[in-house]
């Protein structure tokens, strides 16, 4: 089965992915036409609001989504091997292995009745052949690595007497303890106070330099972004609708969903500038529009806009939006409004 | 913007954690419990019941079958018969301790095997979810439509009377809310995003049910349990008094009750006391499980 996966570096490569929710009412088309790739030891950003549909891929990726409510098409290949052809036994090996996750809550992520310790050394022990004193050595080791103060105390801590910033390095630990080639992030930094979200996007940014994993974070934090981010891809309504490197993405915004994203966001203007916010709410899953998703919101928006789905334009900058005036709209507006660094 | 490849290096470590004792589940609870005297007190009469039950035959100060024509319905500290005497000439304490024994396992035994069962049973349903809790749940609700006593009577009257068969019946009453009980549990816990980071990290569902599940609906199952057992008390010494339990001369506070209740106008106090045993033993299960519930903060 590997033979034919064509040798890249990709370590996670994603074609066409589509995931349709199936419910009582109308289908909810929750992901549509998801491309994307990630290199070992790169970091992309999947941004958007809730509900665009970037958790949704995550968690497709991983197959966690429940099977019998949900169509995933499309391909997906994690470290050489196809995702969504994999019996339950393969996936259960994958999983934690090569891929694992880390959550946004870090206070429901942890079991409550177990000890830090034990946690870390339950997913060692499950994915390789190791005694249970060795395990414990290991969740040591990975509690060191995550930078945890007195490890060997907090190793025999429950998650309650943790507080946030460390109760996320140890979810961390946990999704660490295999040494997986991808690392998908979930929001880990939005529940936590801002001083210590600095200090975990660090260290997670450390530990993908010295692991050379690659690592999906999913945010809707810009400011997050534009600290970790190799890559961006931007999603509206589960369709990616920019892709590109973090920085020209960030500086040089050409889709208009993005533009107004830029222009919402706080960051340092004057008191008398009001921030900008987009105009309407997101449209419902069940119903999506023929056209781009964003036109009902979109000043820029023209008739063709609403007519079919926009192909993926080059961007000047690489990567690509999905918007039909792309160039025009840079023309009009002259430069678009600089992100304050 | 960039990011700042020179400050990874440093990463503050955090402030040295402070040193202070382990704070497990386990640990708080029996903290807690410490100064609640109350809770504290009726374990004690729990325990006394459970002892004296179990060491019945030495404490017994006569043969609780040994009848005398003579010393029937003799008072309570009548010479030698601390708590009288029934319509027999029976010494009543040492049948209340010998009773204890049918009465505690009346109460007890089949809240054990409703937990197993019912546990099971709500666990899957929970943990599955769609049809195959719809089909588990809906024939637990067909059991709640009859009142519980009213059950336990019709099917142990149909098994035939007799010990096994009361022991049965219980267990069937108690099943669907016990089931009920671990549904809700697992349904709330199911949906925490540990369960899903345990299969994320590649945990079978197997695994995952008990590791992680049965872990953490252990508490509010614990505490259920405790108090269906001062139901099952008064179900099954009901089921006796109504003569479905154990066959006459084996003595059970139930069944003392209903033979003695003929002499109520001749000993009115010792008629009760058989009575009196069931209410206290099940009263404190009743409060022990109230204590249970506070000291391990469970919503009711």
């Amino acid at each position: 089965m590997t033979g034919m996966i064509t040798q890249t570096d990709d370590i996670v490569s994603v074609r066409s992915l589509d995931v349709v929710f199936h419910s009582r009412q109308a289908p909810a088309k929750a992901v549509s036409d998801v491309s994307f790739a990630v290199k070992r030891g790169e970091v992309l950003c999947i941004i958007g609001e809730s509900g665009s549909g970037k958790s949704v891929s995550m968690r497709a990726l991983m197959r966690l989504l429940p099977a019998d409510r949900t169509k995933i098409g499309g391909h997906i290949t994690v470290d050489g091997q196809d995702v969504l052809a994999l019996s339950e036994g393969q996936l259960s090996r994958v999983r934690g292995s090569s891929i694992s996750m880390i959550f946004q809550e870090p206070m429901t992520a942890l079991d409550p009745v177990y000890t830090i310790g034990e946690q870390i050394a339950e997913g060692i022990r499950r994915h390789e052949k190791v005694s249970r004193a060795e395990a414990n050595q290991r969740a040591l080791e990975l509690l060191e690595l995550v930078r945890i103060p007195s490890p060997e105390r907090r190793l025999k801590n429950y998650p309650h007497e943790l507080s946030g910033g460390l109760r996320q390095r140890a979810m961390i630990a946990v999704a660490l303890a295999c040494r997986p080639a991808l690392l998908l992030a979930d929001e880990p930094t939005t529940a936590l106070d801002a001083t210590v979200q600095i200090q975990v996007l660090i260290l997670l940014k450390k530990l993908q330099l010295d692991m050379g994993m690659g690592i999906i974070f999913v945010t809707h934090d810009l400011g997050v972004a534009a600290q970790i981010a190799d890559d961006v891809a931007v999603m509206y309504a589960g369709r990616i609708v920019e892709y590109g490197s973090a920085r020209d993405i960030l500086l040089h915004p050409r889709h208009p969903y993005t533009m107004g994203m830029l222009a919402s966001t706080v960051h340092g203007q004057d008191r008398h500038r009001d921030i900008e916010a987009i105009p309407g709410s997101p449209p419902d899953l069940r119903s999506l529009p023929p056209g781009c998703s964003f036109a009902p919101r979109c000043k820029y928006a023209l008739e063709a806009c609403t007519k079919a789905v926009p192909p993926e334009f080059a961007r000047p900058g690489g990567g690509y939006a999905r918007c039909i005036r792309m160039t025009e709209i840079v023309h009009q507006m002259g430069a678009p409004q600089p992100v304050h660094a | 913007m960039s990011t700042d490849t020179a400050a990874i290096g440093s990463v503050p470590l955090l402030a040295k954690a402070p040193r202070g004792p382990r704070h497990s589940f386990v640990r708080t609870v029996v903290a807690r419990l410490r100064y609640d005297y109350l809770t504290l007190f009726f374990m004690g009469v729990i325990l006394l019941a459970i002892l004296s039950a179990v060491f019945a035959p030495w404490l017994a100060p006569h043969d609780p079958y040994a009848t005398s024509m003579i010393l029937r319905l003799k008072p309570v500290g009548f010479e030698g018969h601390l708590l009288g005497t029934d319509e027999l000439g029976r010494d009543v304490l040492s049948r209340i301790l010998y009773g204890g024994r049918m009465s505690l396992m009346m109460g007890i035994v089949p809240v054990l095997m409703a937990v197993l069962v019912g546990g099971l049973l709500g666990v899957v349903a929970g943990f599955a979810g769609g049809w195959v809790n719809m089909i588990i749940m809906r024939i637990m609700d067909v059991f709640y439509a009859f009142p519980s006593v009213l059950l336990a009577v019709a099917i142990s009257g149909t098994l035939g009377g007799g010990v096994v068969s009361g022991l049965l019946a219980l267990t069937l009453v108690f099943i669907p809310s016990m089931c009920r009980i671990t549904e809700t549990a697992t349904t709330q816990i199911r949906g925490l995003d540990f369960v899903e980071a345990a299969r994320a990290s590649g945990a079978s569902s197997g695994s995952i049910i008990l590791d992680h599940i049965v872990g953490n609906i252990l508490p509010p199952v614990f505490v259920y349990a405790s108090s269906l057992v001062s139901v099952s008390v008064l179900l099954g010494a009901g089921l006796s008094f109504l003569g479905l339990g154990v066959a006459p001369p084996t003595p059970d506070w139930g069944q003392m009750l209903s033979s003695l209740r003929q002499a109520i106008y001749v000993q009115p106090i010792v008629c009760a006391l058989p009575g009196l045993a069931i209410f206290i033993v099940s009263l404190s299960f009743n409060l022990v499980s109230d204590g249970l519930r506070q000291a391990m903060d469970i919503k009711a």
